[in-house]
């Protein structure tokens, strides 16, 4: 398992979702949970995913990530997950 | 499994907070660099830093790319230059060339500062130790990146007054050497009473002889996260002010474990210590004064600063030291004055003194920190206030320091611009009664009766 969380924050709008799923599945990225919520009116979507069976090097994944969000006007970033784990568990 | 509420709220603290890590630190032994010519033992200096250190600063950006915090700074920290260069340096040229060997180093590196240009002498001085001293002026001036300390006293040996007054004509000359820069050199030159081992925090971290051939060390920070956190419990009581500062604390000492661990790892360099401190820097929203500000007061300097910094100060130890495996260096909250806006703004409204920072430095992590001061203080009442604070780190068994840069060519009412995180300042008076015959008197000051512990 290696565990990274991805978030994209920005305005709604369709095919946030399906356009960041589309790229996860062609780097054999496996999505482990998905929440979502709006603050402020800004769209929050959270995704933990896995990328054991992925080729291609963290930061390219992060990279791509950021231009998609880009496209769609939107802040997607991808970070370790172990960021979250160590601060909000003991 | 997380919850998007818990990575919106560290994600918020990174981009919205100033949520960072300050600084990770390789300390580096030279103790095996020293041979008998200046020329092989700078050789020697050069290749061993350069070789241990090459990826730090790309293995850095690497972690902080993949968690997604910022790592402000990548540094190294070396053994006292005073005891490296003892076999070979027989004048304070000779302790130069080497300073500008590390400053070569550092730039092949690509590290902003490179500590340890240091001499410790708490009970006295070697002619090496003395010849050190007495180069800084010239080194400082010569080099950018190299950051030089000396310490001056300890609970356990008292107060070296020999060094105390030199150090007092050494600050005076260094901030003449570099009066084209408003006195910059000043700004990497401290002078410390308990000088830690292992202290990541630059201009006085130093690879002490204590400590094994190399070391990863990390300093946090956030005093933005701190102050935003207690915004949304304005009012309530001290023991829900001290538990918020806990925990924010911890959450912010666990991203520097993580670092400092990852780093360890990919360097395969062995992980030290955690530096527990809240960092201020000039940036709006990362300052350690609207802290206290938040906690009650209208400025720092206000009856009650020296009791809110306390409680600051020791929430934030405890919250850290949970959160870490090895906790150490100077932990704690950092009162600078022209690295915080907040604090630049209460010397300007004439809320906060040189004595009232004294005060304070009796709770806080470090001493009188980045205070710019009228050129034509004297050296011996610059050496007055060195001795003030180290009494206070002997008395108090803790660390002090005293990093003042008398600006050479100004005076109080006018203002000096550092640049970059080491930020500007307002000149800020100094007492101007006289202390020289107490500074000339020589000698050392006994080590206080309850450092006898054995």
């Amino acid at each position: 398992m290696n565990k990274a969380i991805i978030t994209v924050v920005g305005k709604d709008t369709v095919g946030i979702l399906a356009k960041t799923c589309v790229y996860l599945a062609k780097q054999q990225i496996n999505i482990l949970d998905i929440s979502q919520t709006v603050v402020q009116e800004y769209f929050n979507m959270m995704m933990i995913v896995d990328l054991a069976k992925c080729s291609k090097h963290f930061e390219d994944v992060s990279a791509d990530l950021a231009k998609l969000g880009l496209g769609m006007g939107l802040k997607i970033s991808c970070q370790k997950s172990e960021i979250f784990e160590k601060m909000h568990r003991v | 499994m997380i919850n998007i509420n818990e990575v919106l709220e560290t994600n918020k603290m990174i981009l919205e907070e100033n949520l960072d890590v300050r600084t990770i630190t390789m300390g580096i032994s030279l103790l095996d660099c020293a041979e008998k010519t200046v020329s092989a033992t700078c050789d020697k200096i050069y290749a061993k830093i350069t070789r241990l250190a090459k990826d730090l600063v790309k293995t850095g950006d690497e972690i902080g790319r993949e968690f997604g915090v910022p790592i402000v700074n990548k540094r190294v920290s070396i053994t006292p230059a005073a005891i490296v260069g003892a076999a070979c340096c027989r004048t304070t040229k000779d302790f130069v060339r080497i300073a500008k060997t590390l400053d070569r180093a550092a730039k092949k590196l690509g590290v902003n500062f490179i500590g340890g240009y240091s001499a410790i002498v708490s009970k006295g001085m070697t002619p090496a130790d003395e010849l050190l001293i007495r180069s800084i002026p010239e080194a400082m001036a010569a080099t950018e990146r190299v950051c030089s300390s000396v310490n001056v006293g300890s609970t356990k040996t008292g107060i070296d007054m020999d060094a105390v007054r030199l150090m007092g004509e050494i600050v005076k000359a260094t901030a003449e050497r570099t009066k084209a820069k408003d006195s910059l050199g000043c700004a990497k030159l401290v002078v410390l009473c308990n000088a830690p081992d292992d202290n990541p925090f630059m201009a006085g971290a130093f690879h002490g002889v204590s400590e094994g051939d190399a070391i990863i060390n990390v300093g946090v920070s956030g005093p933005g996260v701190v102050n935003h956190v207690l915004r949304t419990i304005r009012g309530a009581d001290f023991e829900t002010l001290c538990e918020t500062i806990k925990r924010t604390a911890f959450k912010i000492t666990r991203v520097g474990q993580l670092v400092a661990q990852e780093a360890s790892k990919r360097l395969n360099v062995p992980f030290g210590i955690i530096d527990l401190s809240l960092a201020p820097t000039p940036a709006v929203g990362d300052s350690v004064a609207d802290i206290l500000k938040e906690i009650g007061l209208e400025h720092p300097g206000a009856p009650g600063t020296t009791a809110a910094l306390a409680l600051l100060n020791d929430q934030v130890k405890k919250g850290g030291v949970m959160a870490s495996s090895y906790v150490g260096g100077l932990s704690g909250a950092f009162i600078p004055v022209s690295e915080d806006q907040g604090m630049i703004d209460a010397v300007n409204a004439g809320a906060l003194t040189i004595e009232k920072l004294e005060a304070m430095t009796c709770v806080c992590s470090v001493g009188l920190d980045m205070i710019a001061i009228p050129g034509d203080t004297s050296a011996e009442s610059i050496s007055g206030i060195i001795a003030d604070e180290a009494a206070i780190g002997m008395v108090n068994q803790k660390t002090t320091a005293v990093r003042v840069i008398p600006v050479a060519g100004k005076k109080v009412g006018d203002s000096v611009e550092f640049g970059g995180l080491l930020g500007h300042a307002p000149i800020m008076p100094v007492n101007k009664f006289s202390c020289a015959a107490f500074i000339h008197r020589a000698g050392r000051i006994p080590a206080p009766i309850h450092s006898f512990k054995n």
